[in-house]
Parts: structure tokens; C-alpha cells; sequence
């Protein structure tokens, strides 16, 4: 179940999975994928994670992509989690995202954990303009209309706390889609620049809407 | 008949000794393979398991170890040492008795296995690691016998069975070995005998006079719910004063705190009154100990850590506040006073609310009419079995057949086939099929016929994490603040896991609001001047027998109730009026609405664990039926549930088949389930507790086994772990087997009762602690509508 977002001249849905799905412009857009966490960091000499949330994300994503029939997805940047997890993907792992890729417009963005072009295909921007609406990793308070990521924001509803868009008249910030990632409150300082009227869309089971100021 | 040394004997009747008909016994059997000695507390049974050992050594005996004693405490080691002793270097015999445990220090340790002593007392634990290195061989070649004392209360755990895999690796290293097992209070004869050996001989001794047991009168009565026994403080500091030392048993070391600050406020003549659990640290333990054996205090205040063991000397009273849960257990720590042969031990029960007033009544009569209670063991569990290889593999190569056999002959493992057995080596040896591309679980390499570490520098780390004790994880308490806030204590992580915010509970003697969880930190505020809402933790969970179980509803039977005290005898009647009295025919149900929420009420009475996941399998029935369960909380008696939408057909969400596959689904993602599959995987080694000195927190460890446990689940669900931690599920925290029995029991007749209100048995259940929050669509309904009114609120729609 999504939640209707107006951002200029699109109508877009906020999908209760983390994704944003734009019908009339046939867009799937998705932030911080984060895929190969445990590889960067089994690599770092941290905590032993199994290579398995790749897989687990990669899911979510089939799923979106089967449902929503995108001709075109864009990934808001953080989509590896370091450009050495981009190069060393499980070779199953990169096959299947081969196969979501294959014949649509796929674009990723650059984020500050995954810089520079990876062998995987797809276009390669620092952000990206499809219908009067700019895409790119972190906000810019400065302009209008665009849609980033970056921030893995989250916040409480009923004593669970769960990732959340954030959306004004503005932008819209889309919540991480990876698996094994922290966040930042909505009600969070750093989100001073977003509208008092805010709104922070839960993911979840629904997509549900409160204000962003709580 | 072997003779006792002539020094021994001299200094024996120096001090008019004689031995008891059953030591003489225990001298005729010295040859036997295998003995279990049944004798009372205070009945001289450890001397008589020593007995033999002293005949066969003699006044001067030769090097080596000759006798081994294993007890389940430390302790007790040390106690049973000082006891040896006296006789020992009284009659002037050359007999070197030491003690080797956690606590021996390096120097002696490593001189004990260089130059062992006649008789050496130790733990199970420490045994394993005696016998992981590679001189084990000699060490125990000319080991004579070994002693297994308080046998019950081992053999009701892993360690038991851990304790059996060594006992057969002893005997493969001393194949003349006699076996002797000491218990006190035992259930089922046979069972411990086959646990020690097979063919083993069972010698009862004289059981002694009956207990002199009756349930304490109190001048309040006591509360609806709660275990700490406060109301009675001014009645039991009167029986403290009427006797020369008491024992006061609480269930849990919280409760055992809280009532005694309680009784120090109290203790206005300033009586001489001690604490004694395991969360103490070991000076203050000792201090205690030592004073006690000194005759200078007039009470303890003390939990299990006093269950077993150690002689107390002048015990006159012993005072259980709580119900006793565990029929065994209550005559075990009756048992504590009158610690001398043939007098009668004198007790007193405390129930802390209603529903234990029933159960103290029933477990009194269990105690008189000489009926204990034990759930049978099942097979030896394979995780042991995997540390145990290990274990074996740090010794040296080993021939897998060889071993199978050896495997076979402990009494738990008779049992187990050869692919069971063969299951576990693979795991030992790769880790099994999702985790073989990880080097750090390959343990084990063929070489030449034989099983060798891989890398023989894991044995370290091997021996390091030896055991069977999964010691419980506490999370720190704090102060929020923004500077990282006040320190309060800790509180485990179970518990913390049952809190929403909001909730209030008691911590180092102040009410605090939780707040939420940070990291590794339960956050909270000061709520000066409240009543907690979730009183204490519980603590480790002792489920009500079903032996208990089955004699309270029998009480629930009876016409009137003259033998229990007015009030609950009231309370029960007026229960008889609006509603029923559960029974073992069938299954009780009550749904009624209260305070705007619908409630179920089920008295399965099958004992905390089982009736807490009863709470589990149903509201998720509950959820797939469209009930929009909220929560629920459980007790020994009963689970209640709350939500949305009553319940009017109750038969498809008890069938056991359903139920059933609702277990096998809810396996998968339970936290119960975690922290099972946590205790399984750090026994079976696939994750350290301890990594080359350096300790994991609980949290880290419960953080990577999560993971590993989400990802068999998910890619190896026939992983050997998850098979074991399934099997595990059957019992202990989540004890399935019991809502079978329950369910087996009543066939389907199952009573719903629909009433207006609360009624009288379901009352004190909103009173208890530990309620489970469900999210499922009952909670996604009340989420809308809290995101709807807050939507509202801030006119954004």
C-alpha cells in the first residue's frame, strides 16, 4: 500500500518497501542499497556478517521491479558500500542484478561511499533530471524539486521505530532500501531545512503519513 | 570386605564414630562396577563414597591419581576437601586430597597434571579440560574411582550429559574404573542409575523421619500478585527470633534483594541477617559462608546458589518465601536444616500472593505424601556432543568408530545412531553445508584414518570455551541524559526485550520509566513516588511441575476448601460463582471485555514456559483469524491475551496440528528461539564466549549468533543447529512438550466461558510483569490511527 506524494508536476507514490515509484513517468526510484556490507566489512577486519543481505535487498528490489514495471530505475547513490563491494559482487548476486537490469534505463547516482563508474553497466551521474525533477545522493537546501537520499531517515510510530521518506513542497528524502542500516531520527537537527509542514512517510507492512516534526 | 586403614579406624572410634548400615555397605561394594547411593542430606553419603577409596589406599599408598570426585558446585569441592582432610591428616595418613576448579590458579593446576594427587575434587568443566590435553592418557591411566556427588542435580542439566560423554572417556583411559553416584532426593532411581552406567546398583539408604512442614501464618494477607513475599516480613522475623539460624529461600535473586531491604527496615533489634546468591561476588559470598559456619548470624537470605552442598551446621528453620514450584527442589532445600542424621527437618512455606497459596497447600501435601516430581530426559543433546569431539580432537587424533562406541556407552547417548553421530562430526569438521566457505568453522582434517585439529592452534580457543553454563546477558541500565547519562545497574536482556516504553520498573531501589534501548543501554527516567508497573524481573524461570499443576487442580476440585486460609478459599468460591473452577478434563477459556480491549483468558496450568508460548502459537492464530491480538502476558497458570475482537470460536485456534505448524513457523524469527539456538551454538562451538582471554559481551555474541541463526534459517535449514536448537525447543524455555501433554489431555474439550467482566481468577493476571507486545495487525490498525490523529492534530489533512 503506497502513499500519494506531490512533488512540482509529479504525482508519486511512496512505496511501504523503501522504493518511490513515479506511473506517469514509468520511474522506479530506490537510495541506499548498501549492497556488499558485510564483504567491506569482514574486509576491515569487523564483525563476520554473512554475504547473505545482498541477496535479502536484491529481493526487495525484484519484487518492486515485478510489480511496478518500471522502464526506467534510478539508485540514489550508497548503492555499493564501498566501490570494492561494486567490483567484488558474488558472481549470482551479479547475474540476478543483470537480469532487473536488463532493458530497462538504469542509472546509477554516485554517493560519497560509492564514487566513480563500476564495471556493472548502467549510466554513471553525479545527478540525474527527468521531468523537471532533479535526482541526486544528498540534499541541496538550496534548490527545489529533487529527490535524494544519503540520510537513512527514521521515525517512532506506536513505539516502533521504522525508516521513513521525508517529504515537503520541496524534496523529498527517500528512506535506505539496504538492509543492514542505522538511520537519523526525522526529528533530527540536521533536517532543519525541510518545511514545518514535513510529512515522514513509515515503511513497513503500509506506507503511513505523520508529521515529520512529531 | 576391604578394611579401613588401622589409623583411620583408631581415630574413627577416638571420636565414638560408627559407621552407618549404608557405608558399610558401600565398603562390601567397593568392587562393583557402578553404585548409586540414595541417602538423606546429613546421612554421612560423601564419606561413604570416600570410604573405599581410603580402605584400597591405605595408610602410605604409592603415586598417581587413584579417585576422582566430581561435584556439580565449587563449593562443594572446597568443603568436601576441609571434611576429607580431618580424618585424613587426623589418623596421619599420606593421602594428598586438592581441589581443581576455575579457581585453582595456573601453578597448581599445571603441577596437578605433572604430579597429581590420591584424591582430587573437581567440577565437570574442569574435568573436560583436564582431559583435552594431550597428556590426559597418563594422567588418568591408573585411576582407580570416581565419585559423582549430588548426581541428581547434574544430571538434570547438559552438564550431566557432558559429564557422561567424560565419564566414558575416562574409562576408555582406565578401563578398571569403578563408578560411584551420591544422591539425596531423587524421583526415579533407575533413570539416575542408567545416567551413571549401565548395569549400575542402586543402594537405598535409610531415608530418615519426615520433615516437619506447614505453610507460615501470616497477619496480612497476601497480595493478588507479585513473588516478593514482603507481607509477611514482620511473621518471619518473629520465626528468625523463635530459632537459632534460619534459611530463607526466595525463587529469584531480585526477590531475594528486595525482601531483604525490606527485611533490614524491618529488623529492629538489628538481628545478625545475611544475603548469599550468585550474583554476589565470591569474597562477599564467602564472608557470608564463613560467618554462617561460625554461628554468628541468625539468618540468611538466600537463593539456588544454597540448593546443594554445603554443610551449614546449626540450620534449625528453613523458610521457602514464593511457591516452590519444583516439589524436588522444596525437599531439597527443606533438607538444609537439621543437617544430622535422623532428625526431622523443620520447614515453612510463604506464598507470595493467591494463586501460590493454592500451590504451597498442594506442594505441601506432594511432600507428605512422599511424591516427587522430574520431567523425564530425552536423549543426550548433540550440541554436547559436538563440544565433546572437540574436546577430543584438542587431545590428540581420534579413530571415529572408537569414539562412536565410547559415545555409545554414556547413558544419555545410548541411544544415538551412527548418523546422528556422524551428523555431528560434520559439523565439527566443516561447519556444515552453509557455512563451509568459512575456514574459521572447518575445526577438523583427515589424517591417515584418523581426525585431527585442522589448525592445532585452535585448541587454545577450544579450551577456552568448554562447559555447558551459558551464563545469562545483562544490559546496562542508564540515566538518559544527553552525556551519556547516570549508571543504575543492569537488568538482563531478556527482560529488557519485554519492556515498552513507557513501562515502569524497580532497579537498585528506585522506580524508573523505560525509555527505549540504545545501543547496548535500556534508557530510562526517574518516576519518584510510582508504583512500578513491571515490579521486578522474574529471573531465571522455574515452571510449575506438572506434578504441582495436576495437584492444584485437584485442590480446585474439592466441594469446599476448610484447609486453605479464608481469604483464598473466598476468592475461589466467588471464581465457582461467576464463572468456573478450571479442571484436568478440559481446557478453561474465558473472554471478556475490560478497560476498552478484549481479553482471553487461557488456564492451560502447564507452567510458565509452555504457557508463554501457548501466548505465542495462539495470538498468532489469533492474527491469521482477523483478531487483532495487542499483547499478552503468562504465569504458570494461565496465559491472558488482549486485543481488538473477541473470541467466539476458540476450537480452530487450539488444534494442535495447527498449533503445531505454528511452532515450526514461529521457530524461525523468535527471540526465545535466539536465545535458545545462542546456548546451542556456543555449546556446540560454532560461536566463542571467550576468545584468547579476551570475553564477548552477551551482546555481541547474541548479535552475530542472531545473524547466523537468520541466515541457516533461511539458506540450511537442516543445518545440525537448527535441528538441535528444534529439539531444545520441546523443553526449557519454550517447552512444547508440555502443551502437547495439555492438549492430549483435555481431546478437545475446550470450555470458552463468555462473561461481562474480569472475573476473580483472571484479576491478578493484570497485576503481573512480563507482558509481550504483538505486532501484527492489530498494532498496524492502532499505528493508522495514531498517524490519522496525529495528522489531524497538526491539520495536515
Amino acid at each position: 500500500m503506497h502513499y500519494p506524494l506531490t512533488l512540482g508536476p509529479a504525482r508519486l507514490h511512496a512505496l511501504a518497501s523503501g522504493a518511490l515509484h513515479w506511473p506517469e513517468a514509468g520511474l522506479l526510484v530506490v537510495s541506499d542499497l548498501h549492497l556488499g556490507k558485510s564483504a567491506r566489512l569482514a574486509r576491515r577486519g569487523g564483525a563476520l556478517l554473512p554475504p547473505y543481505e545482498t541477496r535479502a535487498t536484491l529481493e526487495k528490489l525484484d519484487a518492486d521491479i515485478a510489480r511496478t514495471v518500471p522502464r526506467a530505475v534510478i539508485c540514489l547513490g550508497d548503492s555499493f558500500d564501498d566501490l570494492a563491494a561494486g567490483e567484488d559482487l558474488d558472481e549470482a548476486d551479479a547475474l540476478w542484478l543483470a537480469r532487473l537490469m536488463a532493458g530497462r534505463d538504469w542509472t546509477w547516482i554516485e554517493g560519497n561511499h560509492d564514487p566513480g563508474p563500476l564495471r556493472l553497466g548502467g549510466a554513471h551521474r553525479a545527478q540525474a533530471q527527468v521531468g523537471g525533477l532533479t535526482f541526486r545522493h544528498i540534499a541541496d537546501p538550496a534548490q527545489r524539486l529533487e529527490v535524494s537520499g544519503h540520510f537513512h531517515p527514521k521515525a517512532r510510530l506506536a513505539g516502533q521505530a521504522r525508516p521513513c521518506f521525508l517529504a515537503d513542497a520541496d524534496r523529498i528524502i527517500l528512506p535506505a532500501y539496504g538492509v543492514y542500516t542505522g538511520g537519523l531520527w526525522a526529528s533530527d537537527p540536521a533536517f532543519g531545512f525541510l518545511r514545518p509542514e514535513a510529512l515522514a512517510v513509515l515503511t513497513g507492512h503500509r506506507a503511513l503519513a505523520i508529521p515529520a516534526r512529531g | 570386605m576391604p578394611t579401613l586403614p588401622a589409623p583411620l579406624q583408631t581415630w574413627f572410634a577416638a571420636r565414638g564414630w560408627q559407621l552407618h548400615p549404608h557405608q558399610t555397605q558401600m565398603m562390601e561394594r567397593a568392587a562393583a562396577p557402578s553404585t548409586l547411593l540414595v541417602a538423606p542430606t546429613g546421612g554421612g553419603k560423601t564419606l561413604a563414597g570416600f570410604l573405599p577409596t581410603l580402605a584400597d589406599l591405605g595408610a602410605a599408598p604409592g603415586p598417581g591419581l587413584h579417585t576422582l570426585y566430581i561435584s556439580p558446585l565449587k563449593a562443594l569441592t572446597a568443603d568436601i576437601r576441609r571434611n576429607l582432610r580431618a580424618p585424613i591428616e587426623g589418623a596421619g595418613l599420606a593421602i594428598r586430597v586438592e581441589d581443581r576448579t576455575g579457581d585453582t590458579g595456573q601453578t597448581a593446576r599445571k603441577r596437578q597434571r605433572v604430579d597429581p594427587p590420591h584424591i582430587l575434587l573437581t567440577t565437570p568443566e574442569s574435568l573436560a579440560l583436564l582431559l583435552s590435553y594431550p597428556d590426559a592418557g597418563r594422567l588418568f591411566a591408573g585411576l582407580r574411582r570416581v565419585i559423582v556427588d549430588e548426581i541428581h542435580a547434574l544430571a538434570e542439566s547438559k552438564r550431566g550429559d557432558q559429564l557422561a560423554l567424560l565419564l566414558a572417556r575416562l574409562q576408555a583411559l582406565a578401563p578398571g574404573l569403578r563408578r560411584v553416584g551420591l544422591s539425596a532426593t531423587v524421583e526415579d532411581p533407575p533413570a539416575l542409575a542408567r545416567f551413571l552406567a549401565a548395569g549400575t546398583q542402586v543402594l537405598h539408604a535409610d531415608p530418615g523421619p519426615d520433615p516437619d512442614i506447614s505453610v507460615l501464618q501470616t497477619a496480612q494477607d497476601p497480595p493478588w500478585a507479585g513473588g516478593g513475599g514482603r507481607h509477611a516480613i514482620p511473621d518471619i522475623l518473629a520465626q528468625v527470633r523463635a530459632h537459632r539460624t534460619t534459611l530463607i529461600f526466595h525463587n529469584t535473586r531480585a526477590q531475594a534483594e528486595l525482601f531483604f531491604r525490606d527485611l533490614w527496615l524491618a529488623n529492629d533489634q538489628g538481628l545478625p541477617i545475611g544475603i548469599h546468591h550468585g550474583s554476589l561476588a565470591r569474597e562477599q559470598r564467602e564472608r557470608v559462608e564463613a560467618a554462617m559456619a561460625a554461628g554468628q548470624l541468625r539468618a540468611v537470605v538466600c537463593t539456588g546458589s544454597l540448593d546443594l552442598g554445603i554443610d551449614w551446621g546449626d540450620v534449625d528453620l528453613v523458610i521457602q518465601v514464593g511457591a516452590p514450584k519444583n516439589v524436588k527442589r522444596l525437599v531439597q532445600r527443606i533438607g538444609r536444616a537439621n543437617h544430622r542424621y535422623n532428625a526431622p527437618s523443620k520447614a515453612l512455606l510463604v506464598p507470595a500472593n493467591r494463586f501460590e497459596v493454592v500451590e504451597c497447600k498442594a506442594a505441601l501435601d506432594a511432600v507428605r505424601d512422599h511424591a516427587l516430581d522430574g520431567e523425564p530426559r530425552g536423549p543426550g543433546p548433540r550440541d554436547v556432543l559436538c563440544q565433546h569431539i572437540l574436546m577430543t580432537a584438542c587431545a590428540g587424533p581420534f579413530d571415529a568408530d572408537a569414539l562412536f562406541h565410547e559415545v555409545r556407552s554414556a547413558g544419555p547417548y545410548a541411544g544415538l545412531t551412527r548418523a546422528g553421530f556422524d551428523a555431528a562430526l560434520d559439523f565439527v569438521a566443516t561447519g556444515g553445508y552453509a557455512l563451509r566457505a568459512y575456514d574459521k568453522w572447518q575445526r577438523l582434517r583427515p589424517a591417515g584414518g584418523l581426525w585431527a585439529l585442522r589448525d592445532p592452534r585452535a585448541a587454545a580457543v577450544i579450551r577456552q570455551n568448554l562447559g555447558t553454563i551459558i551464563d545469562t546477558e545483562t544490559l546496562k541500565v542508564r540515566l538518559k541524559g544527553r552525556f551519556g547519562g547516570t549508571p543504575l545497574g543492569e537488568v538482563e536482556e531478556a527482560f529488557a526485550a519485554t519492556l515498552t516504553p513507557g513501562d515502569t520498573f524497580l532497579i537498585g531501589g528506585e522506580v524508573v520509566r523505560y525509555e527505549g534501548l540504545n545501543e547496548l543501554t535500556v534508557e530510562v527516567t526517574r518516576q519518584p513516588g510510582r508504583e512500578p508497573k513491571v515490579a521486578v524481573f522474574n529471573g531465571t524461570k522455574f515452571a510449575t511441575s506438572t506434578l504441582l499443576a495436576d495437584r492444584i487442580l485437584a485442590i480446585f476440585g474439592q466441594e469446599a476448601w476448610p484447609d486453605l486460609p479464608a481469604h483464598t478459599a473466598r476468592w475461589l468460591a466467588l471464581q465457582r460463582q461467576v464463572s468456573r473452577l478450571p479442571d484436568r478434563r478440559s481446557l478453561l477459556l474465558e473472554s471478556f471485555p475490560h478497560d476498552g480491549r478484549e481479553h482471553l483468558c487461557i488456564y492451560g496450568f502447564a507452567g510458565r514456559n509452555a504457557q508463554q508460548t501457548l501466548g505465542l502459537l495462539v495470538t498468532k492464530q489469533m492474527e491469521e483469524h482477523g483478531l487483532d491480538p495487542l499483547g499478552f502476558v503468562a504465569t504458570d497458570y494461565a496465559t491472558l491475551i488482549w486485543g481488538l475482537r473477541p473470541v467466539t470460536d476458540p476450537a480452530p485456534l487450539f488444534a494442535p496440528e495447527t498449533l503445531r505448524a505454528g511452532l515450526d513457523s514461529w521457530l524461525n524469527g523468535n527471540a526465545l528461539m535466539k536465545r535458545t539456538f545462542r546456548a546451542v551454538a556456543i555449546v556446540a562451538g560454532l560461536i566463542e564466549r571467550s576468545h584468547q582471554g579476551r570475553r564477548k559481551t552477551g551482546r555481541q555474541a547474541t548479535f552475530s549468533s542472531d545473524i547466523l541463526y537468520d541466515t541457516l534459517r533461511r539458506h540450511d535449514p537442516d543445518h545440525l543447529l537448527l535441528q538441535i536448537t528444534r529439539e531444545e525447543a520441546m523443553r526449557g524455555l519454550i517447552d512444547f512438550s508440555r502443551i502437547d501433554g495439555m492438549l492430549a489431555r483435555v481431546e478437545g474439550r475446550i470450555d470458552l466461558r463468555r462473561l461481562d467482566r474480569v472475573t476473580p481468577l483472571a484479576a491478578p493476571l493484570f497485576l503481573e510483569p512480563g507482558k509481550v507486545p504483538i505486532h501484527g495487525h492489530g498494532r498496524e490498525k492502532l499505528a493508522e490511527k495514531a498517524a490519522q490523529a496525529l495528522m489531524e492534530a497538526a491539520g495536515l489533512v
